[in-house]
């Protein structure tokens, strides 16, 4: 029933549609889950913020409480945060290093490694008992790709790396701002809900066509401080060159020229006089270190990439993490961090977290227009059953390149979508 | 200098300023707003997880400077920051006003660290009332004849942003 309700993919007529049941419909969110969020790899957070053994980070993923640290041999885990023995949390806080994990509950007490070590009054048990057979449990598969840390509940799944397919590429770029190839979380998280689909917010994190309308105030912002808006070239919509691009695996990108701002490494007047030398370093030792063909695409490209299903980097006027994990058809829950390299000076910090704030989270100049966008998009779908389909197919006719104000990347994620939530309709 | 020649700073007048301040932000009188903000004017909104962080080192909600505030009001007064089109109801509730560190620079200019709580209740059509509860740490200027904001920081009690979603609105 998806194949044939949910989405019209009619490449011969240049017809593409969603239908919006998908956006609205709970058992829609309940398949999603099953066919999709517990099928494949789901980020969960980046090893530099569990630097030191025994640190540690608590997060929900896919609905479940988990511990994302670093064990007694300092490999990054991620344990579910359930008691063996009644399931209460082991862990309540939101971060910290700790030896192990108590559950206060009955006094169960886990070790850093995971390991039940302690059961208060062990004596009454049966001989059937088996400790060893109680330590925390794990996600099926727990792997990273440079620091980025990825669980599977799906025991069938695929390496990580051949499950991240093109998108490496794009992480990759992001990765080659540092110097020693290791970037970090920064401390301060953007936590914050959007009353709307978490597939919504997967369109607006790279769909440059509505840039224009909706983040006028934030170009209006970019003209006045003295950033160079040109005029968009025939047949585009935005100031510079773009591209969309299917990756693989329901991945995308876009790819653009940058026109705006970037840490690494192109000045612009909002980050102050000052700051031209430190740019300037930090594009000199970009183009020594990786030449000018690479470097050119480091500096001078922004990209904002989406993994499959509910990751996104952006990497422009700084780079974001963002994830997202609904809690009902019309409500996520979002979280998002800005990601540096770990030998940045003070002052480069200074300028990719300010730099951030121009355009990125809940006080931003474009974000909050985002979120309202997308809230209003998720009321007017009230209208479902008069207004059955949502049209996505902007591009479809044109040979070769598609830009990035095309729908080319929309339709790869919700291809996937299809494809993933089909094996739903052979189940059955 | 003796304490008889310096200026005469009561929480009352601190006060009557918060109140002022509160009731221009509520009526949307954002270029009256402008007018009370000092030089070198910051305004900050640490992340729910680092309120004791400094926006330098740690990211931020919002960290403008007086420039970027001057382009947030621009922003907020145009009818494309759709976040805040039409402008949300807001209703600021100020309290447990404290004088914590006073520094004269002179017998005419002081500067005051003050803490204050408030909560704000952000209304909007169509949407449920959304509650922010948390503390004011600001530094003021003061004179004989007036009060300016030199530091605004705005510190949220919740742990995470959440069901507030947006901090669009000057807080």
């Amino acid at each position: 029933m998806y194949k044939s309700g949910y989405v019209i993919n009619d490449p011969n007529n240049h017809d593409f549609q969603v239908n919006r049941r998908a956006l609205v419909e709970q058992s829609v969110l309940d398949d999603e889950m099953e066919f999709i969020f517990e099928k494949c790899w789901i980020y969960v957070g980046h090893e530099s913020e569990v630097k030191n053994v025994g640190d540690f980070q608590t997060r929900s993923i896919c609905g479940r409480p988990v511990i994302l640290c670093r064990d007694a041999a300092s490999k990054v885990r991620v344990y579910l945060n359930a008691c063996r023995h009644r399931a209460a949390l082991v862990c309540r806080e939101t971060s910290g290093n700790a030896k192990g994990f108590m559950c206060f509950y009955h006094g169960w007490s886990f070790n850093i490694n995971g390991e039940l070590d302690g059961v208060p009054g062990k004596s009454s048990y049966p001989p059937s008992f088996d400790q060893s057979k109680l330590n925390l449990a794990e996600p099926a598969h727990v792997d990273s790709y440079k620091g980025f840390v990825f669980v599977s509940f799906n025991p069938k799944a695929s390496s990580l790396e051949d499950y991240l397919a093109g998108a490496k590429e794009y992480i990759d770029l992001i990765v080659d701002q540092s110097p020693s190839g290791s970037m970090e979380v920064i401390e301060g998280t953007q936590e914050y809900d959007m009353k709307a689909n978490w597939k919504l917010l997967v369109e607006n994190s790279f769909d440059d066509y509505h840039l224009l309308t909706t983040h006028s105030t934030w170009l209006n912002y970019m003209k006045r401080s003295g950033v160079e808006i040109k005029r968009p070239e025939k047949g585009h919509l935005m100031p510079s060159h773009g591209i969309g691009k299917a990756l693989g695996n329901g991945h995308a990108v876009i790819d653009n020229v940058n026109f705006r701002g970037r840490p690494v490494a192109k000045w612009i007047p909002i980050y102050g006089e000052a700051a031209k030398p430190e740019i300037e370093k930090i594009r000199t030792e970009l183009f020594e270190r990786l030449g000018e063909e690479r470097a050119t695409r480091v500096a001078d490209t922004n990209r904002n990439l989406v993994v499959f299903p509910n990751l996104v980097l952006n990497d422009g006027s700084s780079v974001t993490i963002r994830t997202f994990h609904p809690q009902a058809p019309d409500l996520m829950k979002v979280r998002a961090w800005a990601l540096g390299p770990v030998e940045e000076s003070a002052e480069a910090r200074g300028i990719r977290l300010d730099s951030f704030l121009t355009f990125y989270g809940p006080g931003g100049f474009a974000t909050p227009d985002d979120v309202e966008a997308l809230e209003s998009v998720q009321k007017g779908m009230a209208t479902f059953k008069e207004i059955p389909w949502s049209v996505m197919s902007r591009g479809m006719a044109k040979e070769g390149e598609q830009l990035n104000t095309d729908e080319l990347h929309l339709r790869a994620f919700w291809l996937q979508w299809l494809e993933l939530m089909s094996k739903k309709d052979e189940a059955q | 200098m003796t304490n008889n020649n310096l200026l005469n700073i009561s929480r009352e007048r601190i006060e009557d300023f918060l109140f002022l301040e509160a009731a221009l932000l509520d009526e949307w009188r954002l270029d009256d707003w402008l007018l009370l903000l000092a030089e070198n004017f910051t305004y900050q909104v640490p992340s729910n997880d680092a309120p004791g962080s400094i926006a330098a080192k740690a990211l931020f909600m919002i960290a403008d400077d007086k420039k970027r505030t001057e382009e947030r009001v621009v922003r907020l007064k145009d009818r494309n920051a759709h976040a805040e089109f039409p402008h949300s109801r807001t209703r600021r509730f100020i309290s447990n006003v404290r004088i914590l560190e006073r520094t004269d620079i002179d017998s005419t200019h002081s500067k005051v660290k003050i803490q204050a709580n408030f909560t704000i209740h952000r209304f909007r059509r169509n949407d449920d009332i959304r509650t922010f509860v948390g503390q004011y740490h600001n530094e003021l200027l003061i004179t004989e004849q007036s009060i300016h904001i030199i530091h605004r920081k705005a510190i949220l009690d919740a742990y995470e942003l959440g069901s507030m979603g947006l901090v669009s609105f000057i807080l």
